[in-house]
C-alpha cells in the first residue's frame, strides 16, 4: 500500500497519505463480498444448511472494520485509522439498533396477518370461543374506552398544569412541580396499576376490584407527566411579543392565554397529546392489574372486568387452550393491530406537527 | 386617589383571571398530590404484608423480606446487565445522529430510533419468546461448553433460551431509545467553538469528539443511563413473558433457573392472588416504587445541575 505514496512523486503533497475518495464504500462492499463467498462455500460444501444472510452481513462488517483500520493505518497513519474505525463502529451501532425494529415489525406482520385477515376478527368477541376464530372487538372497544377516558382526565389537568408552569409559576411550587413531573415520567407502569388498585380497593372496600375506570386512572398517572412536558415545551415556544401585544391592548391575562397563546401553540400541543396516547395505549401491566381480562363485551367503564388490546395479546399467549396455535395466532394478530394503531398515532402526530407548525421566516 | 398613593399600579382583578389562575394552580398541585397518593395508598395497602407469617407464603419462606430479597436481586441484576449492553450502543447511535450522519437525514434517523420506543412492551415480550430466544439458544450452548468454568456462565444451558440474559437483551433494546434521545440532545449542546477549535488544531473527527463532545456530555450520559436504568427496573411484560423464573438468588446467566424481577412477579401472580397475597404483591410494588423513585430523582438532579451552564442557554 505504501508504494502508492512513494511511487507517484507528482501527487499533491496535501492529499498524499490519504485513501482515495469512496474507498471506505468499496472496502465495505469488498468485505461483504468476501464474507458472502465464504458463507456460500460453506453452504455448497454442505457444512451448514441454508445460506446465512445475517451471518454474511455481520461477519462482513467485522471484516470491514479490521480491513479499513489496517489499510488506513498503512496509508494515513494511526490517528486517521482510529477515526475511520470509530466511524465504522458508530455507524454499526446505529444499524444494530435498527435490526430489532425491523425484526419485530417483520415477524409481527408475518405471524399476525393470517388471523388478522379472518372476517370475524374485528366483528366478534372471544365469548364462547374455544378453538380458532373469534375476534378482538371486545378488546378494541375496551382499549378505546379506557384510553379515551384516560385522555379526558389527563389532557385538562396536564394542559392547565403546563400553563401554570409557563405563564404563572414562579418560586418553589413551580420548581417542585417541574422536578416531580420529570420524576413521574419514570414511574414503572405496573406501580401505577397497583396504585389504582390500592385506591379503589380501599374506597369501595372490595379486595378483588376490577373495572375499566380504574385502568383509566392508572393510565392517567402515566399520561399526565408526558402531556405536561410536551405542552410546556410548546407553550415556551410562543414568542413573548404576542403576549405583550395582547396586554398592551388591555386584554386580561386569562383571555390572552386562551385566545392568543393556546391557538398559537395548538398544533404542538395536539402532537404531544397524540404521542402521549400512543405511549399509554400499549401499556399492559396496569390494565392487567386493575381492568382485568374477560372474553365478553363490556361497554360500562364503571362495572365488571374490561378487556383491552395489550391484555388480550398477553392472555392469548399466557392462557393457551387445547388448540394452542389458534391462540398464538390471535396474540400476534392483536400485536399487529396494536402496532398499527401506535404507528398510525405517531405518524399522524408528526404530520400535524409538520403541517400546522408556524412556518419559519425566510 | 388610589393611583396617587400606590407605589405600583395594580391591574384590576377580574373574576375570569382569578378562576383561571387558581384552576392552573390546582392542576399543578394535583400532580404533586397524585405522587404523594401513590406512595400513601401503596403503603397503607401493603402494611399487612410486613407482618405476614410463614403461612402466607409458598415454600419455606418465613417473612416478607426473604420473599422480596431474590426479587430485588433479579430486578437489579437484569436491569444492570441491560444497561451495560445498551449504553455503549446508545452513545454510538447518539453520536451517529448528532455528528456523523448527513445533516438532512439526521432528524429522520432520530425518528426511526424513536419508533422503537413506540413498540408496546407486550409485543417485545412476544418477539423475545418467538424470535430472540430460539435465535440465541444455540449460542448459549456453545458459550456454556467453552466458558462454563467462569461461574456466571456455568451450565447447564437453558434449552429454551428463556434466561435472564435474553431478558437483558430485550430490556436493552427497550431502553435504547430513551438513552439515545437524551444523549443526542446533550451532544448537540456541545459549544460549537470547542468543536471548531479542536478541528482547527488538526484533530480528526473522533479526536474532536473525545476532546470536546464526550467530556462535555459526560454528566448527560450518566443521567441518561440512570433514566434508562429506571425504565429497565420497572419493565414488566417483556420480563414476565420471556423469563422462566424461580424464587431464589441465581447468578448464572444462561440456565433454565433465573431470579424473577419484582414487576414480572406481580404481573404473573396478581390475577390469581387473594387475601394477604394481594398485600404482599402490593408491598413488593412499593419496594419497586421507592427504588425507581430514588434512581429517577438522582438522575434528574444530575441533569438539572448541568442545565445551568450548558451551551444551550
Amino acid at each position: 500500500m505504501s508504494s502508492v505514496t512513494e511511487a507517484s512523486p507528482l501527487t499533491n503533497s496535501l492529499t498524499a497519505g490519504k485513501l482515495p475518495r469512496r474507498s471506505a464504500l468499496w472496502v465495505l462492499l469488498a468485505s461483504w463480498a468476501v464474507s458472502a463467498a465464504v458463507f456460500a462455500m460453506l453452504y455448497l460444501s454442505g457444512a451448514v444448511d441454508g445460506f446465512n444472510i445475517v451471518g454474511t452481513v455481520v461477519f462482513g462488517t467485522v471484516l470491514y472494520c479490521v480491513a479499513i483500520y489496517v489499510l488506513s493505518r498503512l496509508v494515513e497513519g494511526s490517528r486517521k485509522a482510529k477515526d475511520r474505525l470509530m466511524t465504522a463502529l458508530v455507524t454499526a451501532a446505529f444499524v444494530i439498533a435498527l435490526l430489532p425494529l425491523i425484526s419485530i415489525i417483520y415477524t409481527t406482520v408475518v405471524n399476525g396477518l393470517p388471523a388478522f385477515l379472518t372476517p370475524t376478527f374485528f366483528t366478534s368477541s372471544q365469548r364462547n370461543v374455544v378453538g380458532a376464530g373469534g375476534g378482538v372487538l371486545h378488546a378494541v372497544i375496551g382499549t378505546l374506552f379506557v384510553t379515551g377516558m384516560a385522555t379526558l382526565i389527563s389532557v385538562p389537568i396536564g394542559l392547565l398544569a403546563s400553563i401554570y408552569l409557563v405563564e404563572y409559576g414562579r418560586g418553589r411550587l413551580a420548581k417542585a412541580i417541574t422536578f416531580f413531573v420529570d420524576v413521574m415520567t419514570g414511574i414503572p407502569s405496573i406501580v401505577a396499576g397497583l396504585f389504582a388498585f390500592a385506591l379503589f380497593a380501599l374506597l369501595f372496600d372490595d379486595p378483588g376490584i376490577r373495572f375499566g375506570f380504574g385502568g383509566a386512572i392508572a393510565l392517567s398517572v402515566l399520561m399526565i407527566p408526558v402531556v405536561v412536558r410536551s405542552s410546556e415545551e410548546m407553550l415556551k415556544l410562543v414568542p413573548n411579543e404576542l403576549r405583550e401585544a395582547a396586554f398592551a391592548l388591555g386584554v386580561p391575562k386569562w383571555l390572552t392565554i386562551l385566545k392568543v397563546v393556546l391557538p398559537t401553540s395548538m398544533a404542538g400541543i395536539v402532537t404531544g397529546v397524540m404521542l402521549s396516547i400512543a405511549r399509554v395505549i400499549g401499556e399492559t401491566a396496569p390494565l392487567l392489574i386493575i381492568a382485568g381480562f374477560t372474553a365478553s363485551m363490556n361497554y360500562d367503564l364503571f362495572s365488571e372486568r374490561m378487556m383491552t388490546l395489550p391484555v388480550f395479546v398477553y392472555t392469548q399467549y399466557a392462557n393457551q387452550g387445547a388448540d394452542s396455535q389458534a391462540f398464538i395466532d390471535r396474540a400476534w394478530a392483536g400485536a399487529l393491530t396494536l402496532i398499527l394503531i401506535v404507528m398510525l398515532l405517531n405518524g399522524l402526530a408528526r404530520l400535524i406537527a409538520y403541517w400546522f407548525s408556524p412556518k419559519l421566516g425566510r | 386617589m388610589t393611583t396617587a398613593a400606590a407605589t405600583t399600579i395594580k391591574a384590576r382583578q377580574r373574576p375570569g383571571d382569578r378562576i383561571f389562575s387558581s384552576a392552573t394552580v390546582i392542576s399543578g398541585s394535583l400532580i404533586l398530590a397524585v405522587l404523594a397518593a401513590v406512595a400513601i395508598f401503596l403503603l397503607v395497602e401493603s402494611l399487612p404484608a410486613f407482618v405476614a407469617g410463614p403461612d402466607d407464603f409458598n415454600g419455606d419462606i418465613t417473612n416478607f423480606w426473604s420473599y422480596v430479597g431474590p426479587l430485588v436481586f433479579g430486578t437489579i441484576y437484569s436491569a444492570v446487565l441491560a444497561l451495560l449492553m445498551a449504553v455503549p450502543v446508545a452513545i454510538g447511535i447518539a453520536l451517529f445522529i448528532s455528528h456523523f450522519a448527513p445533516r438532512k437525514l439526521a432528524q429522520s434517523l432520530g425518528y426511526l430510533v424513536d419508533l422503537l420506543a413506540a413498540v408496546p412492551s407486550v409485543v417485545f415480550g412476544l418477539w423475545g419468546i418467538g424470535v430472540l430466544a430460539p435465535l440465541v439458544q444455540p449460542f448459549y450452548t456453545t458459550i456454556v461448553d467453552w466458558f462454563g468454568w467462569f461461574p456466571p456462565l456455568a451450565g447447564p444451558a437453558s434449552g429454551t433460551g428463556r434466561t435472564i440474559f435474553t431478558v437483558s437483551i430485550v430490556l436493552a433494546v427497550m431502553i435504547l431509545p430513551i438513552i439515545t434521545a437524551i444523549c443526542r440532545e446533550i451532544f448537540l449542546q456541545t459549544p460549537l467553538l470547542h468543536e471548531e477549535a479542536a478541528l482547527a488544531l488538526g484533530a480528526t473527527r473522533w479526536e474532536m469528539i473525545r476532546m470536546a463532545v464526550l467530556p462535555f456530555g459526560l454528566p448527560g450520559i450518566i443521567s441518561a443511563s440512570m433514566l434508562g436504568l429506571g425504565r429497565a427496573l420497572g419493565e414488566t411484560m417483556a420480563v414476565a413473558m420471556v423469563l422462566s423464573p424461580s424464587p431464589e438468588v441465581i447468578f448464572q446467566l444462561l440456565t433454565a433457573q433465573n431470579s424473577n424481577t419484582i414487576a414480572a412477579n406481580i404481573a404473573l401472580n396478581f390475577p390469581e392472588a387473594h387475601g394477604v397475597g394481594v398485600n404482599i404483591l402490593l408491598a413488593t410494588g412499593l419496594v419497586l416504587f421507592v427504588v425507581t423513585l430514588l434512581v429517577n430523582m438522582l438522575a434528574r438532579v444530575i441533569i438539572n445541575s448541568r442545565k445551568a451552564f450548558s451551551g444551550a442557554n
